[in-house]
């Protein structure tokens, strides 16, 4: 049984919030929404898992306050004990006030890099790649639902978008 | 629109009447019972030469001037946050904005309270404010003091504090005339609707928040700086601000909770909770960054004259072990347990922060007030939690009073129906 892909473009967000909420009502599953804007609650109707790069984003953080810790406390108190406004640094809790604001900067500094790095990545957002847009208008004013479904109940679907206020459908080879 | 009001029921009511009884009965005991000790057996060498011996009263004037100040503030910031919210036109606290304006209710009581506290002071009542004694700008007197001397006219010194108290009158009667303001014009708006009214909310807003920004932190200064005379520093403005704004939040997220608990605001959803959350855990953030970066300055210069203070309020009189919990409770607590979204959409969870970190900051206030007012003295007993609970019970009744006298929903405004949709 082939499968084709439906991409229904609509001019407004609400039409096409509404006629996904009626999709899911009938167990079926919308593939992909492209919108100019983020709609808000879009993720809950069509069903996008949580992200998870606020995980992603503690990980970095803790590697960078480690990375930072190590770094200050190899140069400052064991390659070379330096001492500072009368501070010695003979071991490193003597002076952890003086490491905070670093400690601090290289957290924040790790957590949003590899955030944007990961994100990148996970997108597939690296120079020279094409983009997958499948439909530039997306960017611009419309919006784009794309749903899967079997040749049979082609028409089915059809009729369903297009009562939804789809103002244009086509057929793609599904992946 | 949802029109109802709230009902301020009997049984709320006698607690907080309950809770006042307290506070009145811990202030008439800790006045009897405080009495000047014998000898200053807490005094340690290096300790402020600014004060002298021990009076009697001090310590529950200062626990006045803590209540006083802490409780104030939270009547303040509410002004503060709703001016904020009209400046930058925020539609998602729409739906809650009655709470803010029943919290900014206390702001004159709290004023009334400050004043008197202050005005004792200048007729030498007590002693908290060593700039005060009369004896410290003659120079025969052995109490004279050179370097208050040379800070006089900040405060009008020799000619009846004059500067002084020009300046705490202009605070007091401006952040009172806006807040009244505020909540007069919506209520306005709440009949008329229309666009008008919000734009003069906004101008307002804009006037006062420069006020504001002055203000606080000069107020800072002058009631709670000024007790560590000769002491300074330029970020306690900062610190004092961040301290209240996040006693204020907290107040205003657990009488959402609250009134959500009791089946009213059923139009506030999960999205308006996280936001408030989001707002707890990022002003914690901003109060621990402020602590901190104040402590770390002074820490690491070493200056005598500088240092001082955190001397006082580490080693010279036993408040070390508070120091510490206050910094570690205010900053942990919300960082590890409102860090998730989850938990900042958990009633249970933002209670529990809520609860912990209100005492926090009350015990911070303490720790601005104490070490310079009553030094070794100081205890922690039953007369100081009996007239701080005097002052919840004061701020719950008035807070609670003001949500009764307008619907609980906003009626018209704006953004009263995006705020309504709101979804994070």
């Amino acid at each position: 049984m082939s499968k084709v892909a439906i991409h229904a473009i609509y001019d407004d967000e609400e039409p096409l919030m509404a006629t996904a909420a009626t999709l899911k009502s009938q167990g079926i599953k919308v593939k992909d929404v492209f919108s100019p804007f983020p709609i808000h609650g879009i993720d809950g109707v069509i069903g996008v898992p949580r992200t998870r790069i606020a995980i992603c984003a503690f990980i970095y953080g803790l590697t960078g306050a480690c990375l930072a810790t190590l770094m200050m406390w190899y140069m400052m108190v064991h390659d070379w004990p330096t001492d500072i406004g009368g501070k010695p640094s003979m071991a490193y809790y003597m002076n952890v006030p003086a490491f905070i604001p670093i400690t601090f900067e290289s957290t924040v500094l790790c957590a949003a890099h590899g955030m944007v790095i990961t994100y990148y990545l996970r997108c597939w957002m690296l120079p020279g790649v094409k983009a997958k847009n499948p439909d530039p208008r997306t960017t611009d004013d419309k919006f784009l639902m794309i749903v899967e479904t079997s040749e049979e109940n082609k028409s089915t679907m059809e009729a369903l978008l297009k009562n939804g206020g789809a103002s244009e459908i086509s057929y793609k080879l599904a992946h | 629109m949802n029109n109802s009001n709230y009902t301020f029921t009997s049984k709320t009511k006698n607690i907080t009447i309950g809770l006042m009884a307290i506070g009145l009965v811990s202030i008439v005991a800790g006045f009897m019972n405080d009495k000047a000790p014998e000898a200053a057996a807490h005094a340690v060498e290096g300790a402020t030469a600014a004060h002298g011996e021990y009076h009697a009263g001090t310590r529950m004037w200062a626990n006045l001037l803590v209540n006083g100040w802490f409780f104030m503030g939270i009547g303040l910031l509410a002004t503060f946050f709703m001016a904020l919210q009209y400046v930058t036109e925020t539609a998602w606290s729409v739906a809650v904005k009655r709470v803010f304006e029943a919290v900014s209710a206390y702001l004159p009581v709290g004023a009334v309270i400050m004043f008197l506290v202050l005005l004792a002071g200048q007729f030498q009542m007590h002693h908290l404010y060593h700039w005060m004694n009369p004896n410290v700008i003659d120079s025969t007197s052995p109490e004279y003091d050179e370097i208050i001397v040379n800070k006089g006219a900040y405060f009008g010194i020799g000619a009846g504090n004059w500067f002084f108290w020009l300046r705490t009158i202009l605070y007091l009667v401006v952040w009172n005339m806006f807040q009244r303001g505020f909540l007069k014009r919506s209520l306005e708006q709440d009949l008329k609707g229309g666009t008008e009214i919000h734009y003069k909310q906004m101008g307002k807003s804009a006037v006062f928040l420069v006020f504001f920004a002055v203000t606080s932190s000069t107020a800072a200064w002058d009631w709670l700086m000024s007790i560590d005379v000769h002491w300074f520093s330029t970020m306690y403005g900062w610190y004092a601000f961040s301290g209240m704004f996040i006693s204020a939040l907290i107040t205003i997220m657990l009488f959402v909770l609250f009134l959500k608990r009791k089946g009213y605001l059923p139009e506030v959803n999960d999205s308006h909770i996280h936001d408030l959350g989001k707002w707890v855990f990022a002003v914690s953030f901003l109060w621990s960054y402020l602590w901190f970066c104040q402590f770390m300055l002074i820490w690491y210069t070493d200056i005598p004259e500088e240092i001082i203070y955190f001397q006082d309020r580490l080693h010279n009189y036993g408040y070390m072990g508070l120091m510490w919990t206050v910094f570690f409770m205010n900053f942990l607590f919300p960082m590890i347990l409102l860090m998730s979204r989850d938990a900042k959409r958990n009633y249970f969870l933002l209670t529990l922060v809520a609860s912990i970190i209100f005492v926090g900051h009350w015990l911070d206030v303490f720790m601005m007030v104490m070490p310079g007012t009553v030094q070794g003295n100081w205890h922690l007993g039953l007369v100081d939690i009996g007239t701080a609970l005097g002052f919840l019970g004061l701020l719950l009744f008035v807070i609670n009073k003001a949500l009764t006298k307008a619907p609980l929903m906003i009626q018209q405004h704006p953004y009263l129906d995006e705020s309504i949709h709101h979804n994070v």
